[in-house]
Parts: structure tokens; C-alpha cells; sequence
């Protein structure tokens, strides 16, 4: 029995195979997963302990936020292909849209993360920041506010830290039309992921020791959280239908096989599961060697879910009956 | 009396349809499509086992489905329901992000270089909503195998080749309610 089936069409990045989105969508939904992941770690540690002694490095590390963020947000401009009308994302709100979503989350963001920043950056430097600033008077007011609602603004940031993670995922698996996205692990997969490379990016930091060691220790269950929600994600699409069957296949054989199995399972979450491990059993200080696997791994991550999602479709399945 | 909305749609006839491509042509002439880019094409599927071998020409183009994932995945709106419920792109609202061509299971989009905004089939809708009955790739069909109507007329050639042929829509279980249907 064959079936052979040949087309007249072949349009530009949408044959033999769909190659609409490529490395600055990877990028910009990797720095998201870090930014969202620097928002809920660091809002956590000011609810949970606000008055508690910090490492200078800990007390600015939550300006990364803003400052990658925007950095995501060119490559997503990039990735646009018509540049100019950017600003129409505000011009609507579209609820069955993740797209629409993500893009109002942003607006929430940037505040949260700018007041969290300002709450925790040293006082002395604070002091020194204010006196420069234009519109003083009405800087000192919102800093001040930001002050006494420290709890309210951690809050704030671990919420819309949740919400960007989840909708880095969701962005993706809500697509129906690429099976191996079309899944609903894959807004956990990112959040845990997105927070597992926020901590990663933390620990390149040069903190205190006894913050190093919690944060070492979020992150290796967060790895394990990561790999028990891929195998969930794979038996998900295992069970499912033909075309979630053939999503799988670039993952599972397909031309990404070695790429993710080398560069994501294996350098990026169980070989730095393993150093971690072997630095607390030897109670040494985690280093940054483990922390710069997590993010290559969070970075390989998407870029290769991003690519092999658009290398298999229903398109494929398209035939005369 | 309540007037019935109109709900456009295309039937091709398989049986009669010999790929000749004329429908492809038609639309880029009659579109200005892009050069190297096309709003339809002719799929050819050849099933079976040496010598029963069965062969069917599709022309294909955007299904304009009832429930289209690209409509619902547009931030701006660009996406949406138009005449008939065509399905058609606000050029001047689309940012290019290409969510929509990645939610299109039957790869009908494309980002137009010239303009950086998305393409597709428009069913004509510029021609049928001034008074014409047809669209380009209908009128220079040579064997009339492509014909386009409302749905919803029961009077319309449309409608009653619907009810009197046996068809099949592409991908059903996309769940898209296409409205692109095949004669056989």
C-alpha cells in the first residue's frame, strides 16, 4: 500500500517544512523563563524574610529582571515581520489570543519587577540614585510607597513572575496545529524551567555562601521537577493520536533526537542535577559550573522545541480521502 | 422576515479537476500574489497498491473554517471573520508575528516579503461583494470543477452539489469546520 503525495506549492518558510519562528523567539522565551524565574525567586525571599540581611549581589540581582526582559522583547520585535506595527499588540486585547495575553502580562511586569527592584537595592545606593533622578519629588513618592508595601510588591512579582513563565509555555501549547506543542505540560515545563535558569542565573552571581546553598538546593528540585514533566509531556503525546505520535517522532528518532536528548536531558538538567548533588553530599559551596549547564540546558531547551514543533504538522497528514 | 446570513464556500470536484494549475495562475494574476508565493495549489495523491492505483487532484487553498485557529490566535485582531464568514487578514493591523500561520493545520499562510504582513486566500471577496458571483480560480476552472457560493442559499449550485455529492473536508479531525469541501 503507498500513498505518495506531491504539491504544486512551495512557499517560503512554510515549505517543505513550516520555519516561521527561529532563534529570537527561542531567545526571547528563554530570557522570559529567566526573568519570570528571577521574579518569583526573588519576590519569594522578600515575603518570606523582608528584613532579613542580604548580599549585595542578591540585593540588585532583582534590576536583571527588567533589564533581560527587555533584552527578550527586541529579539521578539526582531522575529516580528512587520516591525512598525508593533504598538498594535496595546491596541487590543484578545482573550483566545496567548499572544495578547503575553503581551499585556509585559505591561504588568515591568512595574512589578522596576518596584521590586527599587525595594531591595541598598539603601545607601538608593539615596544616591534619587538624589540624580528628574521628577524627583514624585520618584521619592512611588520609591516610598514601593517601601512600605514591601510585602504587597513581592506578591505582586511572584504572581506576574507565574503568569510570564506559564504563558511562555502556554504560547506554544495552545497551537493545535503543531502537535508536539499542542500540550498542556508545556506551561508547567517552561514555568519550571524559567525558574530552575532564573535560580541558574542567581547562582552566577557572586552571593553569600548560605544563599548559594538554598538556592542550589530550589534548583535541584526544580531539575527533577523538570524531568518528571518532560516524561509527562512524551507520555501525553505517546497516547495520544497520529499526528501527536509523528510531533513526538522529531523528538524521539527525528532529526532534534540528538540535540535534546545531548544537550537538554543530558548537559542540561541531569549533569548539573549531579554536580549539585555531589556539592552537597560534600558540603562544598555550589559553584557556577552546574548553574551555566542549567542555562544552556533552558536555552537548548526552547530552541529545540521550538524548532521541532514547526517540523511536524497536521500538514503532514494531508491527503485526499 | 428575517434575512438567512451568508456563509461562503467552495466545492471542488475531484472527479473532474485535472491539475492543470489554471486556478493557481488565475489567483496570483487576479491577486498580485507575491512573486515565488501562491494562495492555492493542486495536491496530487496517489494511493493503492501496484496496479490498483487510485490518483486525486486537489486544488487546495485556505478552508476558510468556521472555527479557524488563526482567527483566534491574532493579538491585534488582524485575523478575523469577514463576508460570509470568509477568513481574512487586516493588513494594516497584522505586526508580522506569525502566530497565526503557526496555527493554520493546513499551511495556508504566508508573510508576504513586500509588506511584511500575511497572506491568503480571500475567496475573492473583493470581487464577490460587488455583485460577482465567482471567484478568479472558479472562472478560469476549464473543466468547472472549482464552483463557490453561499452556503446557506439552498438555491445556490453550491448548496445543492453539497447536498446531492458525496465529499470530504481536509483534516476534520482538526476540528475546524472547514469550508472547502471535495466532491468525489
Amino acid at each position: 500500500m503507498m500513498q505518495e503525495i506531491t504539491t504544486t506549492r512551495g512557499n517560503h518558510l512554510i515549505d517543505p517544512v513550516l520555519h516561521i519562528w527561529h532563534g529570537e523567539v527561542a531567545l526571547y522565551l528563554f530570557l522570559g523563563g529567566v526573568v519570570a524565574g528571577l521574579m518569583i525567586i526573588t519576590g519569594w525571599w522578600k515575603t518570606r524574610a523582608p528584613d532579613a540581611p542580604q548580599s549585595r549581589a542578591l540585593s540588585l540581582l532583582p534590576w536583571a529582571a527588567p533589564v533581560l526582559l527587555s533584552l527578550g522583547m527586541v529579539f521578539l520585535w526582531l522575529d516580528l515581520e512587520h516591525r512598525m506595527n508593533a504598538f498594535r499588540f496595546y491596541l487590543a486585547f484578545r482573550p483566545t489570543s496567548p499572544m495578547s495575553w503575553g503581551s499585556w502580562i509585559l505591561v504588568a511586569v515591568y512595574p512589578a519587577s522596576i518596584l521590586l527592584a527599587w525595594i531591595t537595592t541598598p539603601t545607601d545606593l538608593r539615596t544616591r540614585i534619587t538624589t540624580k533622578m528628574p521628577f524627583r519629588a514624585a520618584f521619592e513618592r512611588i520609591g516610598a510607597w514601593a517601601l512600605a508595601h514591601t510585602r504587597l510588591v513581592a506578591r505582586i512579582n511572584v504572581l506576574a513572575g507565574a503568569a510570564l513563565g506559564v504563558y511562555t509555555g502556554v504560547l506554544l501549547g495552545t497551537i493545535g496545529a503543531r502537535p508536539l506543542w499542542n500540550s498542556a505540560i508545556l506551561g508547567p515545563l517552561f514555568l519550571t524551567s524559567g525558574l530552575s535558569t532564573g535560580a541558574a542565573f542567581m547562582l552566577m552571581a557572586r552571593l553569600a555562601d548560605r544563599e548559594r546553598v538554598v538556592l542550589s538546593r530550589v534548583d535541584m528540585g526544580l531539575i527533577v521537577a523538570e524531568l518528571l514533566l518532560i516524561g509527562v509531556w512524551f507520555t501525553g503525546l505517546a497516547s495520544a493520536g497520529g499526528a501527536a505520535q509523528v510531533g513526538l517522532s522529531a523528538l524521539l528518532g527525528g532529526p532534534y533526537t540528538a540535540a535534546f536528548w545531548s544537550l537538554v536531558i543530558a548537559a542540561g538538567l541531569v549533569a548539573p542535577l549531579m554536580a549539585e548533588w555531589l556539592e552537597h553530599r560534600h558540603q562544598a559551596i555550589p559553584g557556577r559550573f552546574a548553574a551555566a549547564l542549567v542555562l544552556m540546558g533552558g536555552l537548548a531547551l526552547r530552541w529545540i522545541i521550538v524548532y521541532a514543533g514547526q517540523y511536524t504538522g497536521w500538514a503532514s497528514h494531508v491527503a485526499a480521502r | 422576515m428575517s434575512r438567512i446570513r451568508k456563509r461562503y464556500g467552495m466545492a471542488v470536484d475531484t472527479r473532474t479537476c485535472v491539475g492543470c494549475s489554471a486556478c493557481v495562475i488565475a489567483c496570483k494574476t487576479e491577486n498580485g500574489v507575491a512573486d515565488g508565493f501562491c494562495r492555492d495549489w493542486i495536491t496530487t495523491s496517489t494511493t493503492g497498491a501496484f496496479p490498483d492505483l487510485t490518483m486525486t487532484i486537489q486544488s487546495e487553498r485556505c478552508h476558510h473554517c468556521e472555527d479557524a485557529p488563526c482567527v483566534g490566535v491574532c493579538p491585534t485582531g488582524a485575523s478575523h471573520y469577514g463576508p460570509g464568514g470568509t477568513v481574512l487578514v487586516n493588513q494594516t493591523k497584522c505586526t508580522g508575528c506569525k502566530a497565526c500561520i503557526a496555527a493554520c493545520p493546513y499551511g495556508a499562510r504566508f508573510v508576504d516579503p513586500r509588506t511584511g504582513a500575511v497572506d491568503k486566500c480571500t475567496f475573492c471577496v473583493h470581487r464577490t461583494e460587488r455583485g460577482g458571483a465567482t471567484t478568479a480560480c472558479q472562472d478560469v476552472c476549464p473543466t468547472e470543477s472549482i464552483v463557490f457560493g453561499d452556503l446557506n442559499d439552498p438555491t445556490s449550485a453550491i448548496a445543492q452539489l453539497i447536498a446531492k455529492r458525496e465529499r470530504y473536508t481536509l483534516l476534520p479531525e482538526a476540528g475546524t469546520r472547514p469550508k472547502l469541501f471535495y466532491l468525489t
